[in-house]
């Protein structure tokens, strides 16, 4: 069953359409990954399942519909949104940070269990927990965004280029990372990534995106095999 | 040296008073980004309110916390009616709004209380104390208590509480802070309502030395603009310990320098703000804004 289902989802800032009627699904425990070009669109759609643009058509999470819900509400269901540039909340500590993760799920928290498991994930961040955010490098703000992003316990993860600016180990650590959590803690993914072959790799369906429009779609493995994203994206 | 030290005394007294103002100041700028030039008519306003209720036979701490949940429920109202529709105005529509709310309150309290001073109670013995030779006056010293511990509680709560630490969020990084569930207008609002609070703290503790009248705040928001660029309009102990300093040195500076006296007072204040901000713009405490360009 799917988690999250997009149909003819429209987007614009003021009278600049940049989606332009897509459809896409994640499955529940699954990891979808949204590819293409700058300024395809890729993070104006997850922007959109967060409530974070003004949209037009149908997006369902777990059978209800949240379109035009505000973001502060989409959140309390379970989605948790790692945004593009890492919205690190520069001074305050990294714990701080973590701590905001939870914000949204005050009433059932147990964030000290929650926090012990994030720095069990990525160390670096309990070595770290009491300087400012601002201080950390690149990496592990990204490591820190993520972090944050799972002390929601959330159902639906949003990543949005989790490799931007990072050193290729760095980039594969926190792609470990990743599909440790959808495969231990069953969090589904909705993935914005530019390294193709790593999230072709990494997610089970793909979906590219050209100008607003889903121009190819599939299982990761065919689309692996497709001519033209092979000679586009992959280059070989 | 007798004369010395009493001075610094009642220097701190009264910067406690501008401090707390600061601070309020301060609170509003952090959370909002905006210079609340209102703050002073907003406290103004409270302690009018106390007054009414001392008026009607309310005990003392009666009418003071009943002052401070009125005072933060409209701080809290004046965000929401009257900032949030400019609240992403141009700095100067904000300002200008700002001193709107300014002259109203102002003609508000002079319609319903009319411009005649009223003498406003202290809740702490008239009577000073003699420490060696050195005279406190009871009020001066209540009132710096006060300021002090309105400054660690605000300390605890933001340091401490999830809902300071979501306000001190929503605050820096509001995209962000939606993200994280963060109700981030409200938390605006929050801002405001503690604003107000804390303004109407100063201006209970401030009317038993000036009087109180619509225009008791006009020359102490002066002092806190000054105290709050000097400790940093970014750090809320800076804002105190900034009121404290140009406290005693107006008191110092007012008994020393024969041709300043008590007329000239005020300019001290305004020859600090303009220092600071020639030589170090962000204070003493605060933070240099770094913008990564």
């Amino acid at each position: 069953m799917a988690l999250l289902e997009v149909a003819d989802l429209e987007a614009r800032y003021g009278w600049t359409k940049v989606l332009h009627g897509i459809r896409f699904a994640v499955e529940d425990g699954g990891i979808t990954t949204i590819l293409g070009a700058n300024g395809a669109g890729k993070t104006t759609t997850l922007r959109a399942v967060c409530g974070m643009v003004r949209t037009a058509g149908e997006i369902r999470f777990d059978g209800a519909r949240i379109a035009g819900r505000a973001t502060e509400d989409i959140v309390r269901l379970g989605i948790a949104h790692v945004p593009e540039g890492r919205g690190t909340f520069m001074q305050l500590t990294v714990e701080e940070n973590l701590r905001l993760g939870a914000y949204a799920r005050r009433a059932t928290g147990a964030p000290a269990r929650d926090l012990a498991r994030i720095y069990d994930y990525f160390p670096v961040l309990g070595e770290r927990r009491s300087q400012t955010a601002g201080s950390l490098s690149g990496g592990e703000q990204q490591m820190l965004a993520v972090g944050r992003a799972l002390m929601l316990r959330p159902r639906l993860l949003l990543l949005d280029e989790p490799s931007l600016g990072l050193a290729p180990l760095v980039a594969r650590e926190i792609f470990r990372i990743v599909r440790a959590i959808n495969r231990e803690e069953r969090v589904s993914i909705l993935l914005v990534e530019q390294n193709v072959a790593t999230a072709l790799d990494l997610a089970d369906h793909a979906y590219l995106l050209e100008t607003g429009r889903v121009v190819v779609s599939g299982p990761s493995a065919e689309l692996r095999r497709d001519d033209a994203i092979r000679r586009s994206y992959l280059g070989y | 040296m007798e004369i010395f030290v009493q001075q610094v005394v009642s220097g701190l007294a009264t910067g406690g008073i501008y401090g707390s103002v600061a601070l309020a100041l301060v609170m509003i700028y952090q959370a909002t980004d905006v210079v609340n030039f209102a703050q002073g008519e907003m406290a103004m306003f409270s302690t009018y309110l106390a007054w009414s209720m001392l008026n009607a036979g309310v005990p003392y701490w009666a009418a003071f916390f009943a002052t401070l949940a009125v005072a933060f429920v409209g701080g809290l109202a004046i965000e929401r009616v009257v900032i949030r529709p400019v609240e992403n105005a141009p700095v100067l529509t904000i300002v200008i709004v700002c001193i709107g709310l300014l002259v109203i309150l102002n003609s508000v309290a002079g319609w319903l209380y009319s411009y005649i001073q009223k003498p406003f109670p202290s809740p702490f013995p008239a009577k000073p104390f003699k420490i060696g030779d050195i005279f406190f006056g009871a009020h001066d010293l209540g009132a710096l208590g006060v300021t002090l511990l309105v400054l660690v509680v605000l300390y605890v709560f933001f340091r401490y509480t999830t809902l300071g630490l979501a306000m001190r969020a929503a605050a820096q990084n509001p995209v962000s802070s939606r993200l994280c569930g963060i109700r981030v207008g409200w938390m605006l609002a929050l801002g405001w309502g503690f604003a107000a609070l804390v303004g109407a703290v100063a201006g209970m503790m401030i009317a038993p030395i000036v009087f109180l009248d619509p225009n008791m705040m006009s020359g102490i928001l002066i002092y806190a603009f000054a105290s709050a660029t000097l400790g940093g309009f970014t750090s809320p102990g800076g804002a105190v310990l900034g009121g404290l300093i140009v406290g005693v040195t107006e008191n110092l500076v007012g008994t020393y320098v024969r041709f300043i006296g008590t007329e000239l007072k005020l300019t001290v204040a305004l020859a600090m703000i303009l220092i600071v901000l020639l030589v170090r713009p962000s204070g003493l405490f605060g933070r240099v804004a770094v913008h990564r360009v």
